[in-house]
């Protein structure tokens, strides 16, 4: 009999050696003359185990991890094949704690499916999505969308199906659908592990919202730095295409869809939405002014609904259960769930879906197990880059947008990088100026500028020269950068600034964030 | 010179099926540039004009798009690329040491090449390799929880490659 044993291919687990483990693993299985199959699943999610290798036995899927090649012999020696006992052993996979007490729906397949296995996808639930809105009209897809409660998951948090409907009711000969996967917020990875782990999933919520508002191509925008996400969704698209899922006549309802991944080129702005237009347009990725909005002027100056990989891809589970099955998770505004990434300095760093709600220091320490050097969590940065920084003060804040807009802090898109106590955070309000200063496409003044100067003065205040001018200086900049810039680059890094100077006013050398401590003993 | 004739030779054939592949798509600049560096392993500026009649774009707008795109190279890079990830998780597990260690021990700063032209150390902004930071991508793999002295390994590797090549 064959033993299906199931062996990531997502990147971080090719990061710590999953593709060896897969190759030791095949030569063992062969020599000892066993039958095994290897499938190349996405990752459950728990990274500090990876690579985990599972393995299918009648009483469910059983875990091993993290496992190296070394472990491989011992593994076969210890009868894994059958799900016996080994050192790495993790019981049952959907009986570990960390997974078992998730909500995952947006997930609900990565790790457990073979990615690129269109027969697998809907072995487990996959196009029923899709079935029901050909059924339906195109106003009441976009309906139940908005009744879902969805939001923009890419950070801002618009209501999706608003967004959608603007497009709907462009007249036009020519809409699209664009997909940003351009992830580059630090410490978020949710958009890759959905293309690695289940394009599927994102192939069928671009399908709905293309059938939804008439859409005919759509493209997915990604990374240059995601080269495994960018070969798993074409080897899906391929697969899809081949069934009849995509292409000019989709599941027999005669509407067209047509997609096209297109490559980013490691431009971290090209993740707002019109420069992002203007690069799959071939062109420097510059902001765009608004409006027009892409909704009704957007790629090549066509109606076009743009949404982030995890707002899409949460789509088919919404229109496979229904809108108030989403709704029913979550609280306040923000409805449904969320995959909260943890990242940076965490022993049990790995994705996180839960509905909204949940606090960050049951997302540090009951998750997260606390700082993976063993020293106390000082702060953490929540939504990328642009993302503020948070004192352990503010650690029972929900996670929830309407909580954090609150303390003047994002949720965006689910990132939660922990530093230990020995960060400096003044570095990190240099380096956010310093990566504005990158980053920035230079279209507008505050951020162009801005940025560079936000590094010189900073340097100023951490050399100790003028500090309370200096200081007083930051926060007039900071204000120009909110108040001026074209976008959220400008516009949002002085979240990362301010929130280190006002938390964290001793790294500065000010014993309150105003004032330096010179001036104060003056 | 005449090696370096034949090199640009070759490259100006190559350079124009790949325009003739990519023309006709929409936006096709930045698919274009993808499979010129892919296949070359940068952007030459030699083939500026030759993409600017193509596209209907002056040369300028090419120069523009080449330099815009932190992922585009306009010299030969080294025989191999390192990239360290500097964004704030892999910052928040000790990174900045990593960056450091490179640059002592390739001898190099970023954006430049090793002596014996074998590595190109650049700066990456996030891998998505976050909850095993910190990330260095060695050509086409992906090494996470990368210590100092992990690193010593991956260059010795790089190098042992290069003899046995």
């Amino acid at each position: 009999m064959v033993t299906k044993v199931y062996i990531p291919r997502d990147s971080s687990a090719l990061a710590v050696g999953a593709e060896k483990v897969a190759v030791a693993l095949a030569a063992e299985a062969k020599s000892r003359g066993l039958d095994v199959e290897i499938i190349r699943n996405g990752s459950r999610g728990l990274y500090w185990l990876e690579t985990m290798v599972e393995v299918a036995t009648e009483q469910g899927r059983v875990a091993y991890g993290p496992v190296k090649v070394k472990d491989v012999a011992s593994l076969f020696d210890a009868d894994f094949i059958h799900g016996k006992a080994h050192a790495l052993s993790l019981g049952l996979t959907e009986e570990i704690e960390w997974l078992k007490k998730q909500q995952r729906l947006t997930f609900a397949r990565v790790g457990i499916t073979d990615p690129v296995s269109l027969e697998d996808y809907l072995a487990h639930d996959g196009y029923k999505g899709l079935k029901n809105a050909l059924k339906l009209s195109a106003a009441d897809i976009v309906k139940t969308v908005t009744d879902s409660g969805l939001r923009g998951r890419g950070g801002a948090a618009f209501p999706t199906g608003i967004k959608w409907n603007t497009v709907l009711g462009c007249e036009s000969e020519q809409k699209y659908i664009v997909c940003n996967a351009d992830e580059g917020d630090s410490g978020t990875y949710s958009d890759r592990m959905i293309m690695e782990g289940d394009p599927f999933v994102l192939i069928e919520g671009m399908t709905i919202a293309g059938v939804a508002v008439g859409a005919t191509q759509g493209y997915i925008y990604i990374r240059s730095e995601y080269p495994h996400a960018l070969a798993v969704l074409n080897e899906a698209i391929d697969a899809a295409n081949e069934a009849g899922y995509l292409g000019d006549n989709v599941l027999g309802s005669g509407k067209t869809f047509n997609l096209e991944v297109r490559r980013a080129a490691g431009a971290y702005v090209c993740g707002e939405e019109t420069s992002l237009l203007e690069s799959l347009e071939g062109k420097r990725g510059l902001v765009r002014f608004k409006p027009p909005l892409p909704a009704i002027e957007g790629l090549f100056g066509k109606p076009t609904v743009v949404n982030n990989v995890i707002s899409l891809a949460t789509v088919p589970i919404i229109l496979d259960k229904g809108a108030q099955f989403y709704a029913d998770y979550g609280m306040g505004r923000s409805r449904g769930t969320l995959p909260i990434q943890l990242a940076g300095n965490l022993k049990h760093s790995g994705l996180v879906e839960l509905a909204f709600g949940a606090t960050l220091r049951e997302l540090l320490y009951d998750y997260g197990g606390g700082s993976a050097s063993g020293k106390p969590i000082r702060a953490v940065q929540v939504g990328g880059p642009l993302g503020a920084y948070l004192p352990e003060s503010q650690f029972d804040t929900p996670l929830d947008y309407e909580a954090f807009a609150k303390l003047w802090a994002v949720l965006g898109h689910g990132g939660i990088v922990a530093f230990d106590d020995t960060v400096d955070m003044a570095k990190m309000a240099r380096y956010a100026f310093e990566f504005c200063a990158v980053e920035s496409c230079g279209k507008c003044t505050p951020c162009r500028i801005g940025s560079t100067r936000g590094v010189e003065v900073i340097d100023k205040i951490t050399a100790g020269k003028d500090r309370a001018k200096n200081i007083e200086l930051v926060r007039d900049l900071s204000d120009t950068m909110l108040n001026g810039s074209l976008c959220a680059l400008g516009g949002m890094t002085p979240y990362p600034v301010l929130s280190a100077l006002n938390h964290f006013p001793e790294d500065f050398g000010v014993s309150s964030a105003g004032l330096s401590s010179e001036a104060k003993t003056a | 010179m005449s090696d370096l004739q034949t090199t640009q030779e070759v490259s100006a054939a190559v350079i124009d099926a790949l325009i003739a592949k990519h023309r006709q798509q929409p936006g096709a600049l930045l698919p274009l540039l993808h499979a010129i560096q892919d296949t070359v392993g940068y952007v030459p500026e030699s083939c500026y004009i030759s993409i600017s009649k193509a596209l209907s774009l002056s040369v300028a707008e090419v120069h523009g798009v080449v330099t815009f795109y932190h992922h585009f190279r306009t010299h030969k890079p080294g025989r191999h690329i390192m990239q360290i990830c500097r964004a704030e998780s892999c910052q928040a597990m000790g990174s900045e040491a990593l960056e450091a260690h490179a640059k002592k021990c390739l001898n190099v700063d970023y954006h430049q090449t090793t002596a014996d032209g074998a590595i190109t150390l650049e700066p990456v902004y996030c891998l998505g390799n976050c909850a095993l930071s910190p990330t260095v991508v060695i050509d086409d793999e992906i090494y996470g929880r990368v210590s100092p002295a992990e690193l010593d390994a991956l260059i010795t590797e790089v190098k042992v490659s290069e003899v046995k090549a």
